[in-house]
C-alpha cells in the first residue's frame, strides 16, 4: 500500500468514528419537501408566505400557538397557544400525528401522519424557515442530542484523566486553572466525589444553573469522572 | 454525546496509523513538524497556545499578528457604556512567546501558497507549514451600505472591530451636543456577534442617560428580528424609555443611505441630521481567507468535525470567518472551535489522541448597570454541519439579583477567556 492510500484509508477511519458519535439530523428536509407537499393546499411556507385557509409556516418554531399575526384562529387553538403551547420538534411531531388529540376542535381537516420518519423528514423540512441559531442563538435547535442516561454506580466509575484534560478545555473557557475566581468559582482540586456529585446536580438540574445545566447535561457519566479525576490533579 | 469505548478504540487505533507521520516528517524534512495560525483573536491565540502547551515542544507554532496589544471586540460595548476602561480591553502575546514558546511575528500575512504551502508575509518573508489555521476574523463587504467605505471611518465608525474605532466612537459620543441624534445603522446576518449592536446600544444609551438624556438613539436595522429581542426591549423600556427608536424592515430600515460629509442618514427616504453615526455593514470573512481560495461567497466553509477547510484538508478555517452550521460568530464560540482544531492537528502531526468534537458558546449582555442577561447552546457535529442540539436564553422578568450574578458572571467568563487565549 503506498503512503498516500494507507492516508487517505486514516482519513475514512476518522470520519467513520465521527459520524458513530455524531447528533442525530431531525431528518431528511429534502424528503420533508416533498411530504409538504400534502400541506400545501392549506399552508404556504417559504419566502413570500402569507396565510391562506391555514396559517403561514414561516417561523413556526418557537411559537406559541394559534399566534400568527392576521389568521383568525379557531377557539381551539386559541385556547391551546393561552394555556402555553409551544411549537418545537416534540410537540409538532405529536400534532402532526394526531392534529385532534393534541388541539381537540382545530380546524384542520387532516388526520395525521402515521410515520414516524415521516414525521421527523416533514419537520426537519419546515425547520429551514424558522430562525438559524447561527443568528440568533436562542432558537430552536436543528439536530437531536444524544441522549445519557444516568446509572447508578456513578460515584465508582475511574475517570480517566487524559481524557478529562480534553474535556476541561471546554471548562477553561470560563473557569480559570489558576483557581482564581473573578465572577466564575475556582473548580480545580476538589475532592472527586464532590466534583462527581455537583456535576450530577446540574445535569439532573437539582441545582438550577443554565450554563451549567446545559454543560452538565450532555457529559456522560465517564465524561464527569474524567473531568473530577483530572481537576483533582490541578493545584 | 456518548464517549464510548469503541470510539475511543477506534480514534486510538487511527492514532497509532498516524503515528509515524512526525517521523516521515523528520525524515523527509529534518525537522518538527510546523503549524502557522494567521490571526491572534479568540480562535487564533486559543489554538495557538492549545497546540503548543498539548505538544510540548514537538510541534513548531508561528502566529501570525499585526498588532502588538491585542484589544478584544467583546467587552468593548461597556468600554462605550463606561463599565470598563480601554486598557482592561488590552492582552499583550508575550506569554505566548515565553511560556509556550510560540513564534509571534507581528505581520501582516497577504499571501498562501497551498501548493508549496507557504505563508508570504507583507515583510516578504514567507513561512512553510505543514498546517494552516486561518482565523482572521470579519472585514466589510464594499458597498453593502451606501454612501459607506473604509475611507468615511473615521466620520462614520463601525468600531466592529477591537481597538482604535472603539476608542474613536467613545469619543465621539462623549462629544455629542445635548440632545443630540447618535444612529446606528445595524448589519444584515450572517455577522460577528449577534446580540452585540443591540448590546451597544443598550451602553450608549446608559452613557446617554447618565450625560446627556435628552440625546435619542435610532437605529436603521435590515433584519425583522434579532437576539435577545424580547430582553432588550423590556430593558430599554425600563431604563431608557423614549430614548431609542428602531426602524425595522417593514418601515425602511433596511434601505439606508449615508452621507459622511454631512453627516445625514437617509433611511428609506427621511434624511436625519445625525451627531454620531455608527455604521455596521455586511461582514465577511477576513480577506486572507479569499486570498487563499478557501471561501465560498463571503465564508470560508469547513467540515464539521475537525473545522479543516472544506477546499484544502491542511488548512483549518476557525471563528467569524468560518461557515460551520449553527454557531453564532463569537469569541467564544472561536475559543471552541480552536480547542477542536488544536486536538485535530496534534492527532495529525504528532499522533495524540483524538477525541470526539464538542462545542458550546454562551453571550453575555449588558443591558444597563448590573442588568445582564445571556444566550447561550451547544453544538455537535452531523454528517452536514454543526448542528445545535440545545440552548437557554434568560427570561423577561427576571429580579435584579439575578441579572446581577449574571453580570458577575460574565466578568468571570472574561477573566477566563482571555486567560484561556493568552496564558
Amino acid at each position: 500500500m503506498t503512503l498516500l492510500a494507507r492516508f487517505s484509508l486514516v482519513a475514512v477511519v476518522a470520519c467513520l468514528a465521527q459520524v458513530a458519535t455524531a447528533a442525530e439530523e431531525i431528518g431528511d428536509a429534502e424528503r420533508g419537501e416533498a411530504l409538504f407537499r400534502q400541506c400545501q393546499s392549506c399552508h404556504q411556507i417559504g419566502p413570500d408566505a402569507t396565510n391562506r385557509v391555514g396559517p403561514h409556516l414561516n417561523g413556526v418554531f418557537g411559537r406559541t400557538a394559534g399566534s400568527v399575526e392576521g389568521f383568525r384562529y379557531s377557539k381551539a387553538f386559541e385556547r391551546a397557544g393561552s394555556k402555553g403551547l409551544e411549537w418545537h420538534i416534540d410537540t409538532l411531531g405529536s400534532f402532526l400525528e394526531n392534529p385532534k388529540a393534541i388541539v381537540p376542535g382545530t380546524r384542520m381537516s387532516y388526520r395525521g401522519m402515521a410515520d414516524a420518519q415521516d414525521r421527523a423528514d416533514l419537520i426537519a423540512y419546515m425547520r429551514d424557515f424558522s430562525a438559524s441559531p447561527a443568528n440568533i442563538p436562542e432558537s430552536d435547535p436543528t439536530a437531536r442530542a444524544v441522549s445519557h442516561d444516568l446509572d447508578p454506580a456513578i460515584l465508582e466509575i475511574q475517570g480517566d484523566p487524559a481524557y478529562g484534560e480534553y474535556l476541561a478545555s471546554e471548562c477553561q473557557t470560563c473557569h480559570r486553572v489558576d483557581g482564581q475566581d473573578s465572577g466564575i468559582p475556582s473548580i480545580i482540586a476538589w475532592p472527586e466525589d464532590d466534583f462527581v456529585i455537583a456535576m450530577h446536580a446540574y445535569k439532573t438540574k437539582a441545582r438550577e444553573h443554565p450554563v451549567m445545566n446545559m454543560m452538565a447535561g450532555r457529559l456522560s457519566n465517564e465524561e464527569i469522572a474524567a473531568l473530577a479525576a483530572y481537576f483533582a490533579t490541578l493545584e | 454525546m456518548t464517549f464510548n469505548r469503541r470510539a475511543f478504540l477506534g480514534t486510538s487505533a487511527m492514532a497509532a496509523a498516524v503515528l509515524a507521520a512526525p517521523r516521515l516528517y523528520a525524515a523527509a524534512h529534518g525537522g518538527k513538524p510546523k503549524v502557522v495560525v494567521i490571526g491572534g483573536g479568540a480562535g487564533g491565540a486559543t489554538a495557538a497556545r492549545y497546540i503548543a502547551k498539548d505538544s510540548d515542544g514537538a510541534i513548531d507554532v508561528t502566529l501570525i499578528e499585526p498588532t502588538r496589544t491585542y484589544y478584544t471586540c467583546f467587552f468593548s460595548n461597556l468600554y462605550l457604556g463606561g463599565f470598563k476602561q480601554y486598557d482592561d480591553l488590552g492582552h499583550s502575546y508575550g506569554t505566548l512567546a515565553s511560556d509556550y514558546g510560540v513564534n509571534v511575528v507581528h505581520d501582516y500575512a497577504v499571501g498562501v501558497d497551498r501548493d508549496a504551502k507557504t505563508v508570504t508575509l507583507a515583510s516578504g518573508d514567507s513561512l512553510p507549514y505543514d498546517r494552516l489555521v486561518l482565523s482572521p476574523g470579519i472585514d466589510f463587504v464594499a458597498g453593502s451600505v451606501a454612501g459607506w467605505d473604509v475611507s468615511a471611518q473615521n466620520a462614520m465608525p463601525h468600531a466592529y472591530k477591537g481597538g482604535s474605532q472603539t476608542q474613536l466612537l467613545k469619543a465621539q459620543l462623549e462629544a455629542m451636543p445635548e440632545g443630540g441624534t447618535f444612529v446606528m445603522v445595524a448589519p444584515p446576518n450572517p455577522y460577528r456577534c449577534p446580540p452585540g449592536p443591540y448590546e451597544r446600544v443598550s451602553m450608549v444609551a446608559w452613557y446617554l442617560s447618565q450625560n446627556n438624556p435628552t440625546a435619542k438613539i435610532i437605529i436603521a436595522d435590515p433584519k425583522e428580528n434579532f437576539s435577545k429581542q424580547g430582553l432588550f426591549e423590556e430593558g430599554w423600556q425600563k431604563h431608557y424609555s423614549g430614548m431609542i427608536t428602531r426602524i425595522g424592515p417593514d418601515f425602511g430600515g433596511g434601505n439606508v443611505t449615508v452621507d459622511p460629509a454631512a453627516m445625514t442618514v437617509d433611511i428609506d427616504g427621511e434624511v436625519i441630521n445625525a451627531d454620531v453615526v455608527n455604521v455596521i455593514p455586511a461582514m465577511k470573512a477576513g480577506h486572507i481567507a479569499a486570498v487563499a481560495g478557501v471561501t465560498d461567497g463571503n465564508w470560508a466553509p469547513v467540515n464539521p468535525g475537525d473545522m479543516t477547510s472544506k477546499m484544502d484538508e491542511n488548512i483549518h478555517v476557525l471563528g467569524d470567518a468560518s461557515a460551520q452550521g449553527d454557531m453564532p460568530k463569537s469569541g467564544f464560540s472561536a475559543n471552541s472551535q480552536a480547542k477542536v482544531a488544536a486536538m485535530s492537528i496534534r492527532g495529525a502531526l504528532t499522533g495524540s489522541q483524538v477525541f470526539p468534537a464538542k462545542y458550546s458558546n454562551t453571550c453575555w449582555s449588558l443591558i444597563a448597570e448590573n442588568d445582564g442577561v445571556k444566550v447561550g447552546a451547544s453544538y455537535e457535529p452531523t454528517e452536514e454541519k454543526i448542528a445545535s442540539t440545545g440552548s437557554f436564553v434568560s427570561q423577561t422578568g427576571e429580579d435584579a439579583a439575578l441579572r446581577e450574578a449574571t453580570y458577575q458572571e460574565s466578568e468571570g467568563w472574561y477573566s477566563g477567556i482571555t486567560a484561556d487565549m493568552f496564558g
